[in-house]
């Protein structure tokens, strides 16, 4: 069995989530994602559950939790739309592994490192999506750059309130 | 082995992860149907469930928005209903007019087709629904609805505003349908341009905007006009309107065609309430015939109206032109009555334009019959001033008096005059009215008032 130290990094980091707030959470900004953009056209910029899968992922620092928590958000987000189901799935998958691996190494609770993380994810979903619809799917996609690049700055900009929030919903190990 | 899968879980669960969601994938792919179609069944239970977990929240949400909105509109925010409804009577005139003008037109072209055998389609059946979500994603433009194979909703079925077209069903479940909008990249709509009469295909451009990119230059295409379906692809209606041409310019990606940008006709990312078209027919359905015939009818009026109103210019006109037209003179030579009743009708024989001088209060020698007849004048004489004499003397002086022009009036009140009755009128006007009146005596009383329309009807 590993002895691990009790004030490793990852042991002080490592939080866990009352279930109801690791199902609701996710699924309710599925549902805003889906709502939101009826009365605020603009809001579809948006990517609630992006931010949902990475500050669970970060938060549990378990890369497999991350890697099951994105799958099952991007799955579900891909079912509300008109494309293929597992395009957003293997995305946040891929984001939620890469996240959770993160934690261990940097601080993520500084705020710095959580816009830099934030930010960074955004183009990484963007690239990962142009990727596996251009590439993997064979679809005409034309990538918008620019406004990729606004996505992610509106998206860290929401993200980082939204994860002061959140904070308030862990428990630590 | 052991120590292998427990070294290298994280990564193993990730590849298992995105392998089975890959698979998932492929075979999605395999069916071929592509984004816009409906999917197979497998997939369509995913969407289902997933529509089913987050439609109830929806609808919650919906109906919240709406309780506030409906009160927000319907009892506090009448600030400026009053205006609102005197520019909607306006608008409902013009439109009428409007209508009478198409019912010609349609009567017409519904006669042209039963001519050559052309089906038309007609809508007769749709289904109203409430838009309760999007999908939330901005690369994927898809609406939910809150009505579903419950209603008798397909996929592929049109959906419609009545601005204008708005997409067409996706995936029905039982109590929802997902709505894929026109400006989707995945979607697709057979237009017509409404002057030039070029076909194309509409469909959404990466960035959210509907376009046309089937099109080569042609200098016939301007901005502005006006984009409708034209029923070539099985799945509108022909005829419904798409919306306008915003915009064109060269497509960078390919060097012959055109990207014709389009201005949806409908606001999609604002919509609240849409019709599911859920049956067409042949006939014109019985309401829009009996808009047609009222139509029709109402432009029958408008044209008689129009012709009673040509004719009455026309009278108007040739009264100003002959103002001292005289009746025709009766057989023995009497002249006409001048009855007003008599001549009312006649375009060309208006009733005759009395003389109502004004009586002036300080008479001088600048009032008009103050002036006494060159007759009675005295070269080098004493002129007596006619203003300072008494008007007892100057009524008396003025029957004497009758050549001159203007002679005879008086400071008092005339009776009232005819002009073309005026005996003294100059004489340079005789021959003129004269040659009118032996013009006017040679042709029917009725006929000139009858000959100026129908002379003018075949120009129309």
């Amino acid at each position: 069995m590993a002895n691990r130290s009790y004030t490793s990094r990852r042991e002080l980091d490592e939080h866990t989530f009352h279930p109801a707030v690791a199902v609701l959470v996710p699924v309710g900004f599925i549902i805003l994602q889906a709502l939101l953009p009826r009365p605020f056209p603009k809001l579809a910029i948006l990517d609630l559950p992006l931010i949902a899968t990475i500050f669970f992922a970060v938060g549990r620092r378990s890369p497999i939790a991350g890697t099951l928590t994105g799958a099952a958000i991007g799955l579900l987000q891909d079912a509300l739309t008109n494309q293929y189901i597992g395009i957003n799935g293997i995305t946040k998958a891929l984001i939620g592994y890469t996240a959770a691996s993160i934690g261990f190494k940097v601080d993520v609770e500084s705020i710095t490192t959580r816009i830099l993380m934030i930010f960074a994810f955004c183009l990484a979903q963007s690239g990962l999506l142009y990727l596996i619809q251009g590439n993997l799917l064979g679809q005409n996609i034309q990538m918008l750059w620019l406004h990729e690049l606004l996505r992610a700055v509106v998206n860290t900009l929401i993200a980082v309130p939204i994860f002061y929030l959140l904070d308030r919903t862990k428990s630590d190990v | 082995m052991e120590s292998f899968f427990v070294r290298f879980r994280n990564a193993l669960v990730l590849v298992a992860v995105l392998l089975a969601q890959t698979i998932l994938l492929a075979v999605q792919v395999r069916d071929l149907r592509g984004p816009s179609q409906a999917d197979g069944r497998k997939v369509t239970l995913l969407r289902s469930w997933a529509a089913g977990a987050v439609a109830p929240f929806e609808r919650v949400t919906a109906l919240f928005g709406r309780g506030v909105r409906g009160n927000w509109n319907n009892y506090i925010d009448l600030r400026r209903t009053r205006q609102q409804n005197a520019e909607l009577q306006k608008e409902v005139a013009r439109l009428r007019l409007e209508q009478a003008e198409f019912a010609e037109d349609a009567l017409q072209g519904r006669r042209l087709q039963a001519l050559l055998a052309f089906r038309e389609h007609y809508v007769n059946a749709t289904v109203a629904a409430q838009v309760i979500g999007t999908s939330g994603v901005d690369s994927s433009k898809v609406l939910l609805i809150d009505k579903g194979a419950d209603f008798g909703l397909k996929p592929d079925m049109a959906v419609i505003t009545p601005d204008g077209i708005v997409g067409k069903l996706r995936d029905v479940f039982p109590h929802t349908a997902q709505v894929l909008e026109i400006d989707d990249p995945s979607s697709g709509a057979g237009v017509i341009l409404a002057s030039t009469r070029i076909r194309a295909i509409v469909r959404g451009g990466p960035d959210g905007r509907v376009q046309i990119g089937n099109l080569t230059a042609d200098s016939r295409i301007k901005p502005g006009e006006e984009v409708l379906t034209s029923g070539g692809d099985q799945v509108f209606p022909r005829g419904l309107k798409v919306g306008t041409i915003e915009s064109i310019a060269p497509d960078r990606d390919r060097q012959l065609y055109t990207l014709i940008r389009v201005h949806p006709a409908v606001n999609l990312s604002q919509l609240e309430e849409v019709l599911v078209i859920t049956g067409t027919q042949a006939e014109l359905p019985a309401a829009a015939q009996q808009d047609l015939a009222a139509g029709d009818a109402a432009a029958q009026q408008i044209k008689a109206d129009a012709q009673k109103a040509e004719a009455q210019r026309a009278a108007d006109l040739a009264a100003e032109r002959l103002p001292s037209l005289t009746p025709p003179p009766n057989a023995d030579g009497t002249p006409a009555a001048t009855d007003d009743g008599a001549s009312g009708g006649d375009p060309l024989h208006p009733p005759t334009a009395s003389v109502k001088p004004v009586p002036a209060l300080h008479p001088d020698r600048y009032s008009p019959g103050a002036t006494p007849p060159a007759a009675s004048l005295t070269p080098g004489g004493n002129n007596p001033n006619p203003a300072a004499a008494p008007a007892s003397q100057q009524s008396a002086e003025s029957p004497t008096s009758g050549d001159g022009e203007g002679s005879g009036e008086s400071a008092a009140p005339r009776p009232k005059k005819a002009v073309t009755a005026e005996p003294t009128a100059g004489a340079a006007k005789k021959p003129a009215t004269a040659d009118a009146a032996a013009a006017a005596a040679k042709k029917p009383k009725t006929a000139p008032s009858a000959a100026v329309p129908a002379a003018k009807e075949p120009q129309r």
